[in-house]
């Protein structure tokens, strides 16, 4: 079980590096996609032996989520926006996944220095999140798109949501489920914003929203 | 009794969604608001039981900031209902650039205006980290929609760094609330669900440095929100681009939100013992956020703006207050209430110049004690509130911190903290004062005729005098509940 849980984790620090290397912004989408379903069966593997009702339905729900309202947004955003891929990201696409592996590096680093209390359910998990988390920011701040921005807050939240399933983090699933109703609203309110972005400027481009400034 | 205080504003948020006239929307708006106040302050002579099992609970520390939010929500409604109507509806000029556009449906501001109201009442209710923290999201994501009213490219810009920053800060605080998580969890192998008083109770217990940890990552999370630089940058592009009275809430109720959220964390590493190295990183962060303020209100060019440093600024002196402890913590507790009130106060007169210069150039903006003289008035009393000078509340607060600092043997830090406030009384009072003095330039086209009406000056007016008697006389209750909330946070 164990050995499972390692391998979805390095599953998702795969899935970092692929985001990382990809242009088409569809590609990006499916890939994210597949990092939500991935979450979700995490949760199900670091919890099997104390499988109850609140883990099968916080799993679920993530999936739905993650996995295909998501997705089916973003989706349709990008249908609307009429763009196919990222254009010359501020970092290019080879360094871009040469830093995302260097995340990974310093959150190995990171994960050694805090070891977690008790048993945890595998090594990989806080290292795995940490890197997704870097990730995330680094698709946020180097990407130009806004959808694509969009996706870097997905991959980031995706990190933080890593930790929360993988340490077995109890809460009481409403406020489970309304972290995910607000990551839920988020989505929506930011391709909404897309939306908006193509229709003011023809372009998602965020680098044409610089009039403010000092 | 607390869940009344959160769905009803909720439910007339859905109620306006489906209402078409809009002097109804505007009624239901400012009842609402009313009602919601009147709870409140009920509250202060009968505390309310607990609600959602425990999860909401008025406690020490909610009391004031909900009494500020409630009491600033009602004034700002009566001043929007006045706004709103200003705001007829159809394409218009864009005054800086002369594009035209058009505003989002009235029904969608109001909605989002009362859903606003009802997420801030959850952030001060929550007496959980996890429910605090889908609060505090759920506060970004329903003020979004406000500071895209005006439906421009400029607003837009703003909206989008204003979801984008404060979400990725809010993950952040959600990190930070899972390592609490972890820190509560190692002590019986068992995990315990985040509730801050229980937390409080075993907090000798907590794993302490993943308690460090979650307070770092709690503390950058909810500070990217409340404004300490450098996590700021939203902040005065949203201040500058949404209409004056969402700036002026965004100021006096949202930032205090995230602060309730810091807190929070920080009583429970009070508890913990941990309260010096917590103290460590508010002075640091207190000291930045003032520092950058001055440099920045010294040469800025756009009054909202202006005000937007500002509030850079006070955030900073409320963590360093927090930093310096005991005098200084009650000081911060008091220069809370003055401060909401006050910037809301002046984005509110922000919003009458704007309307009648139609500019937000400080160069272009002259003569506003001619051209609109209660405005103008009010404008010159509140550059002294927002500086600190007496008599108004800013100054016994700003005082209680200093004092504080010197009781504490802090002599460099309260050098440090006199000089960049006179940096910035400088820095403001010559900009603020250029505005209101000397000839007003002719009226441009398109301004309104009746420049003061009662609502645009009323709502300004009762601020400025709450500010002005708490300046001159502190009542013993409010006295009470501030210190109460002083003491709660443990800060020594």
């Amino acid at each position: 079980m164990h050995s499972l849980l390692d391998t979805l984790m390095v599953l998702l620090v795969f899935t970092n590096l692929r985001i990382l290397g990809l242009s088409r912004i569809n590609a990006s989408i499916r890939t994210v996609a597949a990092q939500g379903v991935l979450l979700g069966l995490v949760a199900l593997v670091a919890n099997a032996d104390h499988l109850t009702g609140r883990i099968l339905l916080i799993a679920v729900a993530g999936i739905a989520l993650k996995g295909i309202v998501f997705p089916v947004l973003l989706f349709r955003a990008l249908r609307a926006v009429k763009i196919r891929r990222e254009v010359e990201p501020f970092v290019g696409y080879i360094p871009s996944v040469l830093a995302g592996v260097a995340a990974f590096l310093v959150s190995l680093w990171v994960a050694a220095r805090l070891p977690l209390p008790g048993r945890p359910p595998s090594d990989l998990i806080v290292p795995a999140a940490l890197s997704t988390l870097f990730v995330g920011l680094l698709v946020i701040v180097s990407r130009k798109k806004a959808l694509s921005q969009t996706l870097g807050y997905l991959v980031f939240e995706n990190g933080v949501y890593a930790f929360g399933v993988g340490v077995a983090y109890e809460a009481p699933a409403l406020v489970e489920m309304g972290i995910l109703l607000d990551v839920f609203v988020a989505v929506f309110v930011m391709g909404i914003i897309v939306f908006h972005i193509a229709r003011e400027f023809d372009s998602i481009d965020t680098t044409r929203l610089a009039t403010l400034k000092e | 009794m607390l869940t009344t205080l959160i769905l009803l504003p909720a439910a007339a948020a859905v109620l306006c969604f489906f209402i078409r006239q809009a002097p109804l929307r505007r009624a239901l708006l400012v009842s609402a608001a009313a009602c919601h106040a009147g709870l409140t302050l009920s509250f202060w002579f009968r505390p309310p039981d607990d609600a959602w099992r425990g999860a909401l609970r008025l406690d020490a520390i909610g009391q004031p900031f909900l009494s500020i939010l409630s009491g600033l929500f009602l004034v700002a409604a009566v001043y929007a209902v006045g706004y709103l109507r200003r705001e007829s509806p159809g394409p218009r000029e864009d005054f800086l650039e002369g594009f035209r556009f058009t505003n989002a449906p009235e029904a969608v501001f109001t909605g989002c205006l009362l859903f606003f109201l009802s997420t801030m009442t959850l952030v001060m209710l929550s007496e959980n980290m996890g429910l605090l923290w889908i609060a505090v999201e759920a506060t970004t994501l329903s003020s979004a929609p406000l500071i895209y009213f005006h439906r421009h490219h400029r607003s837009l810009e703003a909206t989008w760094k204003y979801l984008l920053i404060c979400s990725v800060g809010i993950g952040l605080a959600l990190l930070g609330n899972f390592f609490l998580a972890v820190a509560a969890s190692s002590s019986h192998g068992a995990s315990t669900p985040l509730s801050i008083h229980l937390l409080c109770e075993r907090a000798p217990e907590l794993n302490a440095p993943w308690l460090k940890a979650a307070f770092i990552f709690l503390l950058v999370g909810y500070g990217t929100k409340m404004g300490l630089a450098p996590l700021h940058t939203w902040l005065p592009d949203a201040h500058s681009e949404a209409p004056s009275v969402v700036s002026a809430l965004l100021s006096g109720a949202l930032l205090n939100c995230a602060f309730v959220g810091i807190l929070r964390i920080f009583q429970i590493c009070a508890a913990a013992g941990l309260a010096p190295y917590a103290q460590g990183f508010f002075i640091l962060f207190g000291l930045a956020s003032i520092a950058l303020a001055a440099a920045f209100l010294l040469a800025q060019r756009d009054y909202k703006r202006l005000l937007a440093y500002s509030s850079v600024e006070h955030m900073g002196i409320l963590a360093l207050g927090l930093g310096i402890g005991g005098t200084a913590a009650f000081g911060a507790m008091l220069h809370a209430v003055n401060h909401s009130f006050t910037k809301a106060m002046l984005f509110l007169l922000a919003g009458n110049i704007l309307a009648a210069y139609r500019t937000k150039s400080v160069h272009e903006v002259r003569g506003v004690l001619r051209r609109i003289p209660v405005t103008g008035a009010l404008w010159l009393a509140g550059l002294f509130a927002i500086t600190g000078s007496p008599p108004f509340g800013t100054f016994v607060s700003e005082l209680l911190i200093l004092r504080g600092a010197l009781e504490h043997g802090r002599f460099l830090l309260a050098a440090l903290y006199l000089a960049l406030l006179s940096v910035i009384f400088v820095g403001m009072a010559a900009t603020m004062a250029r505005m209101a003095h000397g000839e007003a330039p002719p009226a441009p086209a398109g301004a309104p005729d009746a420049l003061e009406a009662k609502l645009s000056i009323g709502p300004p007016l009762a601020l400025g005098l709450a500010v002005l008697l708490l300046g001159v006389y502190l009542p013993p209750s409010v006295d009470a509940v501030l210190r109460r909330a002083a003491e709660a946070l443990g800060a020594g």
